[in-house]
């Protein structure tokens, strides 16, 4: 890439959102770096949606300054926001498919928006293959939105963001509705993708699994702005009510007990292969 | 580094070589894939040696090269050697389009289906109705079961709000219908018949047709959306678990409201025609508001009221089935409930219209000109 490779790829400093009477954010910091898998948690209604869309663009912030890829998003001339565009893939909370297209149709909006000169065989072929790769059924290429179940959409969602094989990547609770075999799954996709194509994500989420599993960093959204940022253990040496209370409620023990057995399956399948 | 990706093609040891450079990414490939289509030759040897950061798509166009017309790829660093590795792994047969049926057989489907539903569409809108009057039977059984409030509530959303946009639009109307009839009257020296006309037209036919039209653009497509948006959040399934009959609850207020406030709108309707076409009689053909009213009364026969009065309510309910009864069939998508409301508006008016067409044939047959 031509500019500066700078640590950050999305700063945000000193974010307010006010709706109305209701303050959501207050002098919010966040810094996002390059490769990195940031998991955001928080509450409900402690404005993580509003942070993301902040950042993206779609909601004006009453002040601050938000940054993408060294950009600023509130001030940037719309050639700047395509090139952004082009580098980041975003899944919405709802999949946001668009209902007149079928799924492949869908994943080849971004591709034909910004890569007309890709010929008709190749964007068949590449719709197919990311099908294929977000775990859809072969056969769902034709189908339109309404025929599918909440989790293949979500899957669908998630090619259609993955259509220009983004550097970045927002998912707005992505493995809300899907088994856990497919939450699994999904968390798996997102390792590998940010191995081989060195992805940058932005996760919200509630899932406690997916937190453990694949979150490097983790945002915990309270008091109207990000109280901390860190790896898991580093959170819970925090000492914040809020923070206990989540990862060390019942559910956050047995999902720290899940990833805790799979690293001890993991060394016992490791001593035993040494062995032979 | 950024570098537009780049393919040399060479013969070495007798085997085609295609020497690849750059990045292998969506945004620096360019036109390489239909460059590489386009070659000809088949077992190459892809050297990837050169290629600097490679993201699906790249490693895609690779991929196709190797299955389409055989080769090897030498040189690829680990990642990108496990990028086509994953490459091959996720190349499954997908179908991208439905398969299109042959035009004959499309056209004969067509046809069929729409037979079909437009049988169906009928059954159901019976099957509502009975639905409706199996209800109607129990709230008479038990009138605590009559929802008053929801009733009052319609009144003033189906009659009370639509009293502007109706009042206008007679008031046009009888003015259009006097200045027509004016000029075509006056070819004949019987300008004075411009009364007969306005005052006729309006009570028997006009005043209850354009506010049928009206209401069922106004309240018809309102209750198909209401009950379709209900129907798709699964508020009216919320509702049959509680022990809420929706048919109670939702349908006959609509419907009771719609049946009362169209002859209420209707009369209405006709009274302002009349007021625009006496406005235009006296300024336009000089005829005084109390000849006018004087014409009026003689010319006007009283059945043509009644007329107005058994058509009106009649029109009211075809309406608020329509609506309601589409706004019920709501199933899957969102965009089902535009289609539906679309469908219940021009159900409503569709069948508002026939049905006139038999009450003006009956009126006549008994003896109500």
């Amino acid at each position: 890439m031509s500019d500066p490779q700078s640590d950050n790829i999305i700063e945000v400093h000193g974010l307010s959102n006010v709706f109305g009477e209701q303050v959501i954010h207050e002098g919010l910091d966040l810094e996002v770096r390059r490769g990195e898998i940031l998991g955001v948690v928080g509450g409900s209604g402690t404005g993580k949606s509003v942070l993301m869309r902040s950042i993206i663009g779609l909601q004006t912030p009453d002040a601050g300054d938000v940054r993408v890829f060294d950009v600023p998003v509130r001030s940037a001339k719309e050639a700047q926001m395509q090139a952004i565009r082009k580098r980041w893939g975003i899944l919405f909370q709802g999949a946001a498919l668009f209902s007149t297209l079928t799924v492949a149709e869908n994943v080849q909006v971004p591709l034909r928006e910004f890569y007309p000169r890709l010929s008709d065989r190749m964007l068949d072929e590449i719709a197919a293959y990311k099908i294929v790769m977000v775990g859809l059924p072969g056969d769902a290429g034709p189908k339109y939105p309404a025929e599918l179940s909440g989790g293949m959409k979500k899957r669908a969602g998630i090619a259609r963001a993955l259509a220009l094989d983004p550097e970045l990547l927002f998912l707005d609770e992505p493995t809300a509705g899907l088994d856990p075999i497919g939450a699994a799954a999904f968390d798996q996709l997102i390792l590998d993708l940010r191995e081989r194509l060195g992805l940058t994500v932005f996760l919200i989420t509630h899932d406690l699994d997916t937190l453990h599993a694949i979150c490097d960093r983790v945002a915990v959204l309270a008091d109207r702005k990000v109280v901390a940022v860190g790896t898991i253990p580093e959170l819970l040496a925090l000492d914040h009510a809020w923070i206990q209370e989540y990862f060390r409620g019942p559910r956050g023990r047995a999902a720290e007990e899940a990833v805790e057995a799979e690293e001890a399956r993991n060394e016992l399948a490791a001593q035993g292969s040494a062995d032979d | 580094m950024s570098t537009v990706a780049r393919c040399t093609d060479t013969i070495e040891d007798g085997r085609r070589v295609l020497r690849f450079a750059g990045d292998l990414t969506l945004a620096r490939l360019g036109v390489l894939p239909t460059k590489l289509d386009r070659m000809k030759g088949r077992d190459f040897v892809l050297d990837l040696s050169g290629v600097g950061r490679m993201d699906t798509i790249g490693a895609w166009t690779i991929h196709r090269v190797v299955r389409d017309r055989g080769g090897t790829v030498v040189g690829a660093s680990p990642g990108n050697e496990s990028l086509l590795r994953q490459m091959a792994q996720v190349d499954q047969p997908v179908k991208v389009r439905p398969d299109p049926p042959p035009a004959f057989t499309r056209v004969l489907d067509q046809l069929g289906s729409a037979t079909v539903e437009a049988g169906r569409t009928l059954l159901g809108l019976l099957a509502f109705f009975g639905a409706m009057l199996i209800g109607v039977a129990r709230v008479f059984r038990e009138p605590r079961r009559f929802r008053i409030n929801a009733v009052v509530q319609r009144f003033e959303v189906v009659g009370v709000h639509a009293f502007g946009i109706i009042g206008l639009m007679s008031f046009l109307v009888g003015i259009v219908i006097a200045q027509q009839g004016a000029v075509q009257l006056r070819q004949f020296g019987a300008e004075v018949f411009t009364v007969n006309l306005i005052g006729r037209s309006s009570i028997k036919e006009l005043g209850v047709l354009m506010t049928a039209i009206m209401v069922a653009g106004r309240s018809g497509s309102a209750f198909a959306a209401q009950l379709g948006s209900m129907k798709l959040a699964e508020e009216v399934d919320a509702m049959r678990t509680i022990g809420v009959s929706p048919m109670e609850a939702l349908v006959l207020p609509r419907v009771f409201a719609t049946v009362m406030m169209m002859p209420l709108l209707s009369f209405y309707a006709a009274i302002v025609a009349i007021v625009g076409g006496g406005i235009f009689c006296w300024i336009g053909l000089d005829i005084p508001p109390v000849t006018f009213v004087q014409r009026i009364r003689e010319v006007v026969p009283v059945t043509d009221l009644w007329q107005l009065l058994v058509k009106a309510p009649v029109f009211g309910l075809i309406i608020a089935l329509a609506g309601c009864f589409q706004g019920m069939q709501v199933e899957a998508s969102a965009e089902e409930v535009g289609l539906r409301t679309t469908t219940a508006v021009v159900q409503g008016i569709f069948l508002v219209i026939v049905l006139d067409a038999f009450f003006a044939v009956f009126f006549t047959e008994v003896g109500w000109l």
